[in-house]
């Protein structure tokens, strides 16, 4: 679709990369309403995927300009295949149970947010105010998600368990977040990312502290699946696809 | 304010059905502008202090309603008793001369 | 959302020799319109009515999520996504806000879901239809919605201060649902011929479930006068559905859709429709368990409550330890 390694394709490639992760993320969580494990929890699960649709919006609206061909946020969330999504794997996973949601949650608001920060520093004035905005949403996320992971961790032999299975499950997801990407270097030299590595120290520092006041213990496999943010994804995300696209794909053309 | 008094079988019948502990109530106040009391704005299930103060922020403020929260257990709430009403607020009825209206001034005195 | 309460106690209103003194000062009070608060003495059939509507109304709400979470992950744009997953979220919130002025009865909220639970408690028999196409979530905004308003403005009113505070506070949030459903079915009803016909399919569909919402008629409701002189309810479920038509009518005009009844007819001396009745056998079958979805909802919540378990445990089992520690450190 894109030709890597021109600055546009690059920064087109990352801003899908940021739109994607929360609109996959989002469409996971929101599987949630209704159906989950207290009242108050169902409410605030769909608080996070409702901020996480918005930033979708954002970011996806600002990959269309970039890129120039007149395509809006609606369009690049509805009408994309999957090769050509660039969001994590580790946010494609099946929701399962709830502790597998929070601790997927987490792991990524772990990253997410010293993200944002960074690229609330952007010299891409638009990509600044959008980190902008979506910082204090974040924090609020990182904050919520490492509340109860701590608190489910260090709660009863089951619920510690779970979280337990949960970290270990997840793992080998979340180095594809931490790897620096090939994009166009250029992007960090200019300053528009902030570097991969900072937000990995970050990551590390925040997920580290966090997981021993859970009483979690670290998985110590450095083993890492990669290659969602190339658009090779697990056969997940088809599905997830098929059903967000649906009714764009049925009835092209149609307004809704 | 909806302090709870809880029976354990509301059934009425038999013996008290043994439930397993549920989430403690609490009960939510929040400032919804600057200058403005903390008004009770309803209830909620949280384990603990902390975490009643992030569900009333999801439960009680998704349309942008309040600049402070307060969360207290419901079963901490001292409530006066209804069957006390009398005693407690009947003898301020008599007391006509604390408002300002008793007092009738002059009206080339001009506002007091 | 909300609807019918088909069963409630009693056995008709007391007259005012048959009432106590307690219950005659009671009386007073409700008709001199004052509130009436928790702890307060009320009659034990009061209270149990209460509990009764007030938790069935929550259920409602709850239950209410399912058909219509049944569409987020299907919504058809962004934006359409966000607002569908926000009038969800607010259908939970309203069922928590009931369930806390259920609670201030002495009932507990595990107490309630584990009545629905065991299918002792009913729900709005609205929610036992499934949402089959995106049109579908249109009407529900529309009809269900605008149905369940009707019943819920004027508790508003109703003589329990808590449950009238919930109903505001329910009633000013719901005031985007209804609109959000009518704006889905606008782009329907003038969009491609596709989406016409899903518009006109999910009318036909929701039309008497819709009516049917406003419960039996009166004559076949005979415990309503007792609630209506305790004013837990206020308006006879006739009232409401003619109200429900003669607004719904002329919408259905505008949006070029056609209600599916042939003998619907403005009758000048009523200064209102005449209509078809829905048919009540259908009502008590899907009430009674066999409509389209009941068993995958009521499965639904189930299996939300016995998988949250743990959750709740786990989130207990902390709140003890540090409580514990604090015990210890002080």
């Amino acid at each position: 679709m894109v030709s890597k390694h021109t600055a546009s394709s690059g920064l087109f490639e990352f801003l899908l990369q940021m739109g994607d992760n929360c609109l996959v993320l989002a469409h996971r969580n929101s599987q949630w309403c209704g159906h989950g494990p207290a009242l108050e929890e169902d409410i605030a699960i769909s608080n996070i995927s409702l901020d996480l649709i918005g930033q979708t919006q954002l970011w996806l609206e600002l990959a269309g300009e970039v890129e120039g061909a007149g395509r809006s946020a609606d369009d690049l969330a509805y009408l994309r295949d999957a090769f050509d999504f660039r969001n994590l794997l580790l946010l494609e996973r099946p929701n399962e149970d709830f502790g597998l949601t929070l601790m997927r949650q987490f792991l990524f608001d772990a990253w997410h947010l010293p993200m944002l920060k960074g690229l609330t520093q952007s010299s891409n004035k638009r990509i600044a105010e959008i980190a902008e905005k979506s910082v204090k949403e974040v924090t609020y996320h990182l904050e919520r998600s490492t509340d109860l992971i701590i608190r489910l961790g260090d709660g009863s032999a089951e619920s510690h368990r779970r979280m337990q299975s949960s970290l270990d499950e997840l793992w080998s997801y979340t180095g594809e977040m931490l790897e620096s990407d090939d994009l166009d270097p250029a992007l960090i030299s200019e300053c528009v990312v902030p570097a991969g590595d900072k937000v990995a120290e970050a990551w590390r520092q925040h997920v580290t502290a966090a997981l021993k006041l859970a009483t979690l213990i670290k998985p110590e496999s450095d083993f890492v699946r990669r290659g969602g943010k190339n658009g090779i994804h697990s056969e997940h995300l088809g599905f997830v696809l098929a059903e967000m696209q649906f009714l764009q794909r049925a009835y092209p053309g149609a307004v809704w | 304010m909806s302090s709870v008094n809880t029976s354990p079988d509301t059934d009425g019948v038999g013996a008290p059905v043994k439930r397993k502990p549920e989430l403690p109530l609490w009960e939510i106040f929040i400032r919804g502008q600057h200058g403005m009391s903390h008004r009770h704005v309803g209830s909620l299930h949280a384990a603990d202090a902390e975490m009643a103060m992030n569900n009333a922020r999801d439960v009680y403020t998704r349309r942008n309603e309040g600049v402070s929260i307060w969360a207290v257990k419901s079963d901490q709430i001292v409530a006066s008793s209804p069957s006390d009403k009398e005693p407690l607020f009947e003898p301020a009825n008599s007391k006509v001369y604390r408002h300002p209206t008793f007092f009738d001034i002059p009206e080339e005195v001009g506002h007091m | 959302m909300y609807a019918q309460i088909v069963k409630t106690d009693g056995t008709g209103v007391k007259s005012r020799e048959d009432m106590t003194p307690e219950e005659s000062a009671f009386q007073q009070r409700i008709d001199a319109d004052q509130k009436i608060e928790p702890k307060e003495w009320m009659p034990e059939g009061y209270r149990k009515n209460l509990i009764r509507q007030i938790s069935q109304h929550a259920h409602s709400e709850l239950v209410g999520q399912l058909p219509e979470s049944n569409w987020i992950t299907r919504a058809p744009t962004l934006e359409r996504k966000a607002i569908l997953l926000a009038k969800v979220q607010d259908e939970a919130g309203h069922g928590l806000y009931l369930y806390c002025a259920a609670e201030t009865l002495g009932i507990s909220r595990d107490e309630m879901f584990e009545q629905l639970h065991s299918g002792k408690a009913k729900y709005s028999s609205i929610f036992n239809y499934p949402t089959l196409t995106w049109a579908d979530i249109g009407a529900v905004g529309w009809l269900v919605d605008g149905a369940a308003i009707m019943n819920q403005v004027p508790l508003q009113r109703t003589s329990y201060g808590p449950y009238a505070r919930a109903m505001v506070r329910i009633c000013k949030e719901e005031s985007f649902h209804q609109r959000q459903g009518f704006d889905i079915m606008m782009k329907m009803a003038s969009g491609s011929d596709a989406q016409k016909r899903m518009a006109q399919d999910a009318f036909d569909r929701f039309w008497y479930p819709s009516l049917m919402m406003f419960g039996p008629s009166d004559k076949d409701s005979v415990h309503s006068a007792q609630s209506m002189a305790w004013r837990i309810k206020i308006n006879t479920n006739d009232e409401l559905r003619q109200k429900f038509v003669d607004q719904t009518v002329p919408q259905a005009k505008y949006l070029g859709l056609t209600v599916p009844d042939e003998n619907l007819i403005w009758n000048e001396e009523k200064g209102g429709h005449d209509f078809t009745e829905p048919d009540w056998d259908e009502f008590y079958a899907v009430l009674g368990g066999n409509g389209p979805c009941n068993k995958e909802r009521l499965q639904a919540r189930v299996t939300a409550w016995n998988e949250g378990e743990w959750f709740r445990d786990g989130l207990l089992a902390n709140a003890a330890k540090k409580c514990t520690a604090g015990e210890v450190a002080a």
